[in-house]
């Protein structure tokens, strides 16, 4: 990006933890490069500063749960020239796209004293359903030396380094005894996206996916063998349903074992 | 095996309670020592310091995806197979720094990074892997391109081969031609005998390094019956194999089949995970990945592990050119099996079973080159082969 001035960077939160925003303020050393070399211009989570549009780099944390957030995106993207969505909610739907497999209007029946009150949509859906997203940062939070890597891809002008494999490749070159071959433990790292350094494994815990599919994922395969190996269908159900449930590749294998739990 | 050997081989007894006394000699040569040992619930291959760092009396039961420690009902040292790491993992590092270079003042200013590498001993290491050590000596030291890192580790590594004396689950290194039983190529050669009896060591000698080493440790002399025993040890161990390829012809049969149904068959089954390139003894790939700071001031290059079950892998000006799995097993497949010999005159497997075991959902090579071969019993594809 060959600007002159330093480039305006604003950071978005539509529904989410806010745990991905935190991953930037995590970034501590960097944190005041990041500041030198970009203008801060609107972080409601960090700085009251509220400098006005375009901007040239968005951070989008969340996903579109609402009619109002369906239209506040479509401001975002014109007010930004380069649109990246941060983790899992923004990229997926998140964990709240949980209820895209329920009936949202019975949850207001059951959870709220006045349910008249609440405006919300069927869906909760990742931002490219609604807007043009020029760059995907995922993970459940995002890890903090990915971003610090696609903002300074960005601000060089390259392509982010940010490997579509498998999480299995991170886990094998860190030399980490395979969890699922050596102790049985179902792992979702052979279908998801890199990024995370193989950390539960590391820990001999399988992975859950945080990260979502990776590039020509396999969810079908894996799925397979688990149940060869005496998985049932709602645990295959839970075992593709979390941050990234509505991911297309893992929706579609939680589905199927569904209807044939069902 | 072949029953030549060499003129410079002594054959020894070894006393099982002898045993540090060798790790002793090797250290006091400043040799840094890797060998077996136990972690996470697998035989891996680390430093060690102490034979009592050695998975004495364990054993492992290999499958197809499945892997589990089992104890031994004895006190073997080397009573287990291959685990999840080989030894590349200290020849060629999965994760390396290149150089890294610093802007300062407008001047750009390139600092190397030392290749200079621990003197490594290498304890344990079984005829298949002795093998695809020669393999990868063929792919980083071959014909003028010599790779300085892999070059580094290897002038001064001193190899302790382990004869295999059982078989795992997986492992087919008999058809291979590679083991079970090493006769040169080694500085030592142990084969662990281990009866109501006795507990030793017949120790070969492959080297002078090798020779020198011996003379430093107790042995004795040892008789023609322990070794006729030990021949014996490896003979049933070559029996224990389940599995097998038959190698006779297949390269041809794998040029000819590159339309061949049973691609998408595997390629169905497949996840791209890598994980069977990464545990390979002998594939070699990586990728350089070039970083910068924020600030623009520094900078590093760094070596990385490939795989070819990578998109990135093929990727070309427009995308992947190998994008569906099929695609992508085909090229491991024919590369171990078939390109290989072109490429560097020998095979790219060594049958030591770690892609099979290691596979999350137990794709096995040997399986897959029988579909080829039209030798699966209900095969549809059978006759493919001669369409
Ligand atoms: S532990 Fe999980 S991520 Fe690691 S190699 Fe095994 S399946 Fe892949
Ligand atoms: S292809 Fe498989 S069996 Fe052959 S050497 Fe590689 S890991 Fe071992
Ligand atoms: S099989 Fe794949 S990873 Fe292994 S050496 Fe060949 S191209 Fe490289
Ligand atoms: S053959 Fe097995 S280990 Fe290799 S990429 Fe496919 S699923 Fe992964």
């Amino acid at each position: 990006m060959e600007v002159a001035r330093k480039p305006k960077l604003a950071v978005w939160k539509f529904a989410s933890c806010d745990g991905c925003q935190l991953s930037l303020l995590d970034c501590e050393e960097e944190l005041l490069t990041i500041a030198g070399a970009v203008e801060i211009a609107y972080f409601p989570e960090a700085s009251r500063a509220v400098l006005k549009g375009p901007y040239d780099i968005s951070l989008v944390e969340g996903s579109i749960t609402t009619p109002h957030d369906a239209e506040r995106i479509h401001q975002v993207r014109r007010a930004s020239k380069f649109l990246v969505t941060i983790g899992a909610c923004a990229t997926a739907g998140g964990i709240q796209a949980l209820r895209n497999f329920r009936d949202v209007r019975e949850f207001h029946r059951v959870v709220y004293a006045s349910p008249h009150y609440i405006e919300t949509l069927n869906k909760s859906t990742p931002i490219a359903d609604h807007v043009f997203v020029d760059f995907e940062l995922r993970g459940c939070p995002i890890n903090k030396h990915q971003l610090v890597e696609a903002l300074n891809a960005l601000l060089h002008g390259r392509k982010p380094n940010t490997p579509a494999h498998s999480v299995c490749t991170e886990c094998k070159r860190r030399g980490i005894v395979c969890v699922m071959v050596a102790n049985g433990t179902p792992c979702l790292g052979p279908v998801t996206h890199a990024g995370c350094g193989a950390l539960c494994p590391a820990y001999h815990r399988g992975c859950y996916g945080c990260f979502g599919p990776k590039e020509s994922p396999n969810p079908a395969s894996l799925a397979d063998w688990w149940s060869r190996h005496g998985a049932s269908d709602p645990q295959l159900v839970r075992l593709f349903r979390s941050f990234n449930a509505y991911a297309e590749p893992f929706r579609r294998e939680s589905e199927a074992h569904e209807q044939s739990s069902s | 095996m072949s029953t030549s050997a060499s003129h410079t081989q002594e054959t020894a007894i070894l006393q099982a309670e002898d045993l540090p006394r060798l790790l002793e000699a090797l250290h006091a040569r400043r040799y840094q020592v890797i060998g077996p040992t136990l972690s996470d619930n697998a035989v891996v291959l680390e430093e060690i310091r102490s034979v009592s760092e050695l998975p004495v009396g364990w054993t492992d039961e290999q499958e197809g995806g499945v892997y589990r420690l089992k104890r031994r009902e004895d006190e073997a040292y080397f009573g287990y197979g291959v685990g999840p790491r080989s030894w590349k993992q200290f020849l060629n590092p999965p994760n390396l720094r290149l150089w890294r270079a610093r802007r300062e003042n407008g001047n750009l200013q390139f600092m190397l990074d030392s290749q200079e590498a621990p003197k490594m001993a290498f304890l344990g290491v079984r005829p298949c892997e002795l093998e695809a050590i020669a393999v990868q000596d063929r792919v980083f030291l071959g014909k003028g391109y010599i790779d300085p890192v892999y070059a580094e580790r290897r002038a001064s590594l001193l190899i302790i081969v382990v004869q295999c004396a059982q078989a795992s689950g997986t492992c087919f290194c008999a058809s291979m031609g590679t083991g079970p039983r090493a006769e040169s190529g080694y500085d030592l050669a142990l084969t662990e005998v281990i009866d109501r009896r006795t507990h030793h060591f017949l120790v070969e000698t492959g080297s002078e390094r090798g020779a020198d080493l011996l003379q430093e440790i107790p042995h004795a002399p040892a008789t023609d019956a322990q070794i006729a025993q030990a021949w014996e040890i490896s003979r049933q161990t070559a029996r224990q194999q389940s599995r097998t390829m038959h190698v006779e012809g297949l390269k041809e049969l794998l040029y000819r089949s590159y339309e061949h149904p049973h691609w998408e068959e595997v390629g169905a089954r497949c996840l791209t995970c890598g994980n069977c390139t990464m545990v390979c003894p002998t594939c070699f790939c990586m990728t350089v990945e070039d970083s910068v700071d924020l600030g623009g001031r520094n900078a590093e290059r760094r070596r990385r592990w490939d795989s070819c079950f990578m998109m990135d892998f093929s990727y070309i000006t427009g995308g992947s050119v190998r994008y569906s799995p099929s695609a992508r097993y085909r090229q491991w497949l024919t590369h171990k099996l078939a390109t290989w010999h072109d490429q560097f005159g020998v095979s790219g497997c060594v049958g030591c079973g770690r892609c099979i075991t290691w596979c999350p959902v137990a794709i096995d090579l040997t399986e897959e080159v029988r579909a080829f071969q039209g030798k699966v019993r209900g095969s549809k594809e059978k006759t493919h082969e001669n369409a």
